[in-house]
């Protein structure tokens, strides 16, 4: 199988931590460099991709805003675990960007398809 | 085998640091060659020279000196994290109208573009203190 680019996974929920906004920071700067990056958030990492965030009130920036911005740095390829998704009560039409859904049993193939995965 | 080695996690409050120090040291006995050890986000504070530590104790920022100085490895601590969190240089007291500063000598600051250098020209990747 051949492997190219990083894969960038991220399991915690927006603002609690700044994981969030960490892992975007490592998937914009792979795209500067030109080296083809996929994001995959699994657990409470869901929960970044929500529409409509409002974090102003506890003086967060909105991560949607850099969220929408992701297909202008050819960041085109979010996977969401589709178990992570269902466990919270979420669908796919509930989130800011298109996403490919991920069967659990098609994660090991997904992380193997790339050469690194970078886990924040 | 090329390794690097990305560290998320600070030296005192979550394992993930002393961890990858003994990684980094077990890579290197297997006769591997380290690229780059980046340090991001809490792991930032291991660039720390004011860090102090009980002597029946493990000073991890202390140890990664070490290793460094013996195997010439490349320390970064990524810039954007590290100013927020306090660990700076010289150089950026001086940006940043500060009087003192902090980073040990044998880290470096430097952009994200360090880490994905990294990837690009290391064969594994492995990242220390994720998740928090």
């Amino acid at each position: 199988m051949s492997t190219d680019g990083i894969l960038v996974l991220t399991r915690s929920a927006p603002y609690g931590s700044s994981a969030a906004r960490d892992a975007l920071d490592v998937a914009l700067t792979c795209s500067v460099f030109e080296q083809p990056v996929t994001l995959l958030f699994l657990d409470d990492g869901v929960f970044q991709l929500l529409k409509e965030q409002s974090p102003s009130a506890i003086a967060q920036k909105n991560l949607n805003a850099v969220q929408q911005s992701l297909p202008l740095y050819d960041i085109e390829r979010l996977c969401v675990g589709r178990s992570s998704l269902e466990q919270r009560g979420l669908s796919g039409a509930e989130l800011i960007l298109p996403v490919e859904l991920i069967d659990d049993a098609d994660l090991p193939a997904l992380l193997a398809q790339h050469r690194h995965v970078l886990s924040i | 085998m090329i390794f690097s080695i990305v560290v998320q996690a600070s030296p005192v409050q979550n394992q993930g640091a002393e961890t990858a120090l003994r990684f980094a040291r077990a890579v290197l006995a297997a006769g591997h060659s380290i690229h780059r050890i980046f340090f991001y986000r809490d792991g930032v504070q291991n660039g720390s020279a004011l860090s102090c530590t009980p002597q029946d104790e493990l000073n991890i920022p202390q140890q990664w000196q070490a290793l460094a100085k013996q195997h010439q490895l490349d320390l970064v601590v990524c810039i954007a994290a590290a100013v927020r969190r306090g660990v700076i240089n010289e150089q950026e007291a001086t940006r940043y109208k500060r009087e003192q500063w902090n980073l040990n000598d044998a880290f470096e600051l430097s952009g994200l573009g360090q880490l994905v250098e990294a990837c690009i020209q290391s064969d594994r990747v492995v990242t220390f203190g994720g998740r928090s």
